[in-house]
């Protein structure tokens, strides 16, 4: 349970960081809070040849509200979105989420960007990054780009980010007027990771469902964004028999696979239970 | 340009400068426990989830198996030595003594590491905050409710009397 060897590097900026990690060539793992890479190297399912360690990079810890996005600094940890008053009020479904990942000690040392990264199908914030139709922008010695969530996650810990490119920043829409948001997940221990977990976002119309967004983690290899499905469901009362109604139909269209940790039927249950109780606490947030 | 061999570097840990060499893999809890002769940091599962090993780094508490000394270099460390002053335990201690919150004591340092922090950030803390920061922490011999009353009772001790010190 101890690493194997590994050469260490500690940039003080974002721009000696991207050299180092393009010297060190492809054996090299970029290391933020360590809260996911940490266990993996201790167990040595990952033996990288050199970690470039990002956390002297403090520029990238911020949260900046720019309107119509709140951009947050990869290098944020866990504790400060979940705790920030600005992120509570401008995008409380990341805010919620923040707060449920892993544990107290674990939530001051992981990082946003290093979760992004990890891509973990049953984390918190690939799903609310997809849900909500997150920007995330890399950088890299060939310049900066910005990828939609979307076209980020690719599967099961595999994402666009290529060897040398370092996550620098995540943009969220920002909450709009009327519109109320909920994160639900089940685990079987309190901050283990979720077995199914969904968000959603219900904006409102006077009585009507104007818009949905719903997002699902632990029913495919990555968080599955479920819009089209709920589409036709929008345009009606918002009730409590609506969100029973979304529910049914999400359970019963989602196809979980069997696995050794869980049966597909199980899943699907969960899955509907929680996009009911997800809507139910959206719609009541979204009437204020 | 690889080099995988011990580097020298200095430690912070409650307040003294420690000067070591270790390789960059060298966990922060075996740095403690090996090089500094700090054996109260107690190393369970070694991969995050037990929080025996949890100290406080600038304040805020961390794996010391998930993190590697040369890490923390620049760092302030403390570890569970420094809570108690001159033999006397702190409140947190005092109230765990109390309410039978330890057993064996392995998973005790983490514990008192955890809530330090904890009981610093939020001085009044209601059972079910309480519960979710204890999460992390796992302890086979006292079930829990004895560590979540001494807790209550420690914060209790704390806001009443924010100087105190236990006899």
């Amino acid at each position: 349970m101890k690493p194997a060897a590994f050469d260490y590097f500690r940039p003080s900026s974002l721009e000696e960081a991207l050299q180092q990690l393009a010297a060190c060539g492809d054996g090299a793992k970029v290391i933020a809070g360590g809260q996911s890479l940490g266990p993996m190297l201790n167990m040595r399912l990952a033996v990288p040849t050199a970690l470039v360690d990002l956390n002297d990079l403090t520029e990238l810890a911020y949260i900046r509200d720019g309107g119509a996005v709140l951009s947050v600094g990869a290098l944020t940890r866990h504790d400060q979105i979940a705790e920030s008053r600005l992120v509570q009020a401008r995008c409380p479904l990341l805010a919620q989420a923040a707060k449920t990942i892993g544990h107290y000690a674990i939530r001051q040392r992981g990082t946003i960007g290093g979760s992004l990264a990890h891509a973990d199908p049953a984390a918190q914030f690939p799903l609310i990054a997809m849900t909500l139709g997150a920007e995330i922008e890399i950088a890299s010695p060939r310049g900066s780009r910005r990828l939609p969530a979307s076209a980020f996650f690719l599967s099961v810990m595999a994402t666009a980010l290529a060897a040398d490119e370092i996550i620098h920043c995540v943009h969220f829409p920002t909450v709009n007027v009327n519109e109320g948001s909920s994160f639900q997940l089940f685990n079987r221990r309190h901050g283990d990771y979720a077995i199914v977990a969904v968000a959603t976002t219900v904006a409102l119309e006077g009585e009507r469902v104007a818009r949905v967004r719903l997002g699902l983690s632990g029913v495919s290899a990555t968080p599955t964004v479920c819009d089209d499905m709920v589409r036709p469901f929008a345009g009606r009362t918002a009730n409590a028999a609506w969100a029973a109604e979304v529910a049914r139909a999400v359970g019963a269209a989602v196809s979980p696979e069997d696995d050794a940790r869980m049966a597909a039927v199980y899943r699907k249950e969960l899955t509907e239970k929680l996009v009911e109780q997800a809507l139910v606490r959206a719609l009541s947030r979204a009437k204020g | 340009m690889s080099n995988l061999e011990k580097r020298s570097i200095t430690l912070t840990v409650n307040g003294h400068n420690h000067e070591l060499v270790v390789e960059p893999r060298k966990l922060l809890a075996d740095a403690l426990r090996e090089d500094c002769r700090l054996t109260g940091t107690h190393v369970g599962c070694e991969h995050g989830v037990c929080g025996a090993c949890t100290v406080l780094v600038d304040g805020k508490p961390v794996r010391s198996c998930l993190t590697y000394a040369i890490q923390m270099e620049g760092h302030a460390v403390s570890t569970i030595e420094s809570v108690a002053v001159d033999g006397a335990l702190s409140p947190l201690q005092q109230a765990l003594h109390e309410e039978h919150g330890l057993q064996c004591g392995f998973c005790t340092p983490g514990i008192v590491m955890t809530f330090e922090a904890f009981l610093k950030h939020t001085p009044e803390p209601s059972e079910e905050e309480i519960r979710d920061v204890l999460s992390g922490n796992l302890c086979r011999c006292t079930g829990y409710q004895n560590i979540v009353k001494a807790v209550q009772k420690a914060a209790e001790q704390m806001r009443r009397n924010p100087d105190y010190v236990a006899p």
